[in-house]
């Protein structure tokens, strides 16, 4: 296979949802030349054993991310509030699956 | 023609034209020119035989004679093969590989749906299944197409070489002969003519969008449904057909 080329083909995101009522889920990321194929690609790459009923892809340069320099600032913060977990409560007895 | 034996010789034609085709798509695996389209042409390959499976597996129940889709498959020569020949050129380029898929694609989404029609319940259940793959196969070449003939200066004029070539041999996928006649007669196979008349008209948008031109309809290939192939088939058998035969009844 021939690998120079691809940087003429964009990286997609994709996301698929296997089932409906579910949230669509990143699954992975593929070349492709524009989003239909990306579409189509990503029924053949990520769906081939019917993992899912609906597909997304977003071009991977859409994406902002944050910054792994800012970790610190942005995530540790929260570690020592553990307060914010709902887990203070007493769970009713015949309440299920929490 | 006795009806039995005209629906084991359409079981045939419809059977082998997807064995050697999805043969020849396979031939793409690991050789592709990107990664995604690897496992997508290999997805239509598999398609493709699994259809011949089912095709050539009715075929064999039809005929009668202790006959299964492998012994079909892998145990007869050239001659006996009814495939169309664009089925049977080879890979070529890209572009050649896609177009081909396309003419092919266009005929048997549209074929299909007749089919899942027909007063055959066995060849109606194979043609509903798969009408899907086919309509998925159609949009996947299609695209290309478009993609190739409205990319580049080259990619163009290799969609437009591949096309020339190809359109002589897109004349055989609606004749109608004895055996279909047969079969038209008792509702098992379709009137081809509306078939033809879609698949133009599939063909007249994808090409406009792909700004090809369609190339004038003269002489066409025939023979392919009667056992007249190309050399290129003989080497693909040998091929497709070297392990069962070397090695009888080998199973893994």
């Amino acid at each position: 296979m021939t690998t120079e080329n691809r940087a003429d083909w964009p990286l997609y995101e994709v996301f698929v949802r296997s089932r409906n009522g579910l949230a669509h889920r990143h699954v992975g990321s593929l070349h492709a030349i524009d989003g239909t194929m990306a579409v189509e690609m990503a029924r053949d790459v990520y769906c081939r054993r019917a993992e899912g009923v609906s597909v997304w892809v977003v071009p991977s340069a859409s994406i902002v991310a944050s910054d792994p320099a800012q970790k610190e600032s942005m995530f540790e913060p929260m570690v020592s509030k553990v307060y914010r977990h709902p887990t203070f409560y007493e769970i009713p007895p015949d309440v299920k699956n929490i | 023609m006795e009806r039995r034996a005209a629906l084991f010789e359409y079981l045939l034609r419809l059977g082998d034209s997807c064995l050697v085709l999805g043969h020849r798509v396979s031939e793409w695996c690991g050789h592709a020119p990107e990664l995604e389209e690897d496992i997508a042409l290999a997805n239509v390959a598999l398609d493709l035989t699994g259809q011949a499976d089912m095709l050539l597996g009715y075929a064999a129940r039809i005929e009668g004679k202790g006959r299964d889709a492998d012994a079909l498959a892998f145990l007869r020569d050239a001659w006996d093969f009814r495939n169309l020949l664009l089925c049977e050129r080879a890979n070529g380029d890209f572009a050649h590989t896609i177009v081909r898929q396309f003419l092919f694609d266009a005929w048997q989404a549209e074929l299909y749906a007749a089919l899942a029609r027909s007063t055959d319940a066995g060849l109606a259940g194979i043609a509903a299944k798969g009408v899907k793959e086919a309509q998925y196969h159609l949009r996947h070449s299609g695209e290309w197409v478009v993609r190739l003939g409205d990319g580049t200066d080259e990619s163009h004029a290799r969609a437009q070489a591949a096309l020339d070539e190809f359109w002589p041999f897109t004349g055989e996928m609606f004749e109608t002969d004895a055996v279909a006649t047969e079969l038209i007669a008792a509702g098992i196979a379709p009137d081809m003519t509306p078939v033809e008349a879609a698949w133009m008209r599939t063909v007249d948008d994808v090409l406009a969008q792909a700004t090809l031109a369609r190339p004038k309809s003269g002489w066409m290939q025939t023979g392919g449904s009667k056992g007249r192939h190309g050399e290129e088939l003989g080497h693909l058998l040998a091929t497709m057909q070297f392990l069962p035969r070397a090695y009888p009844g080998a199973k893994w």
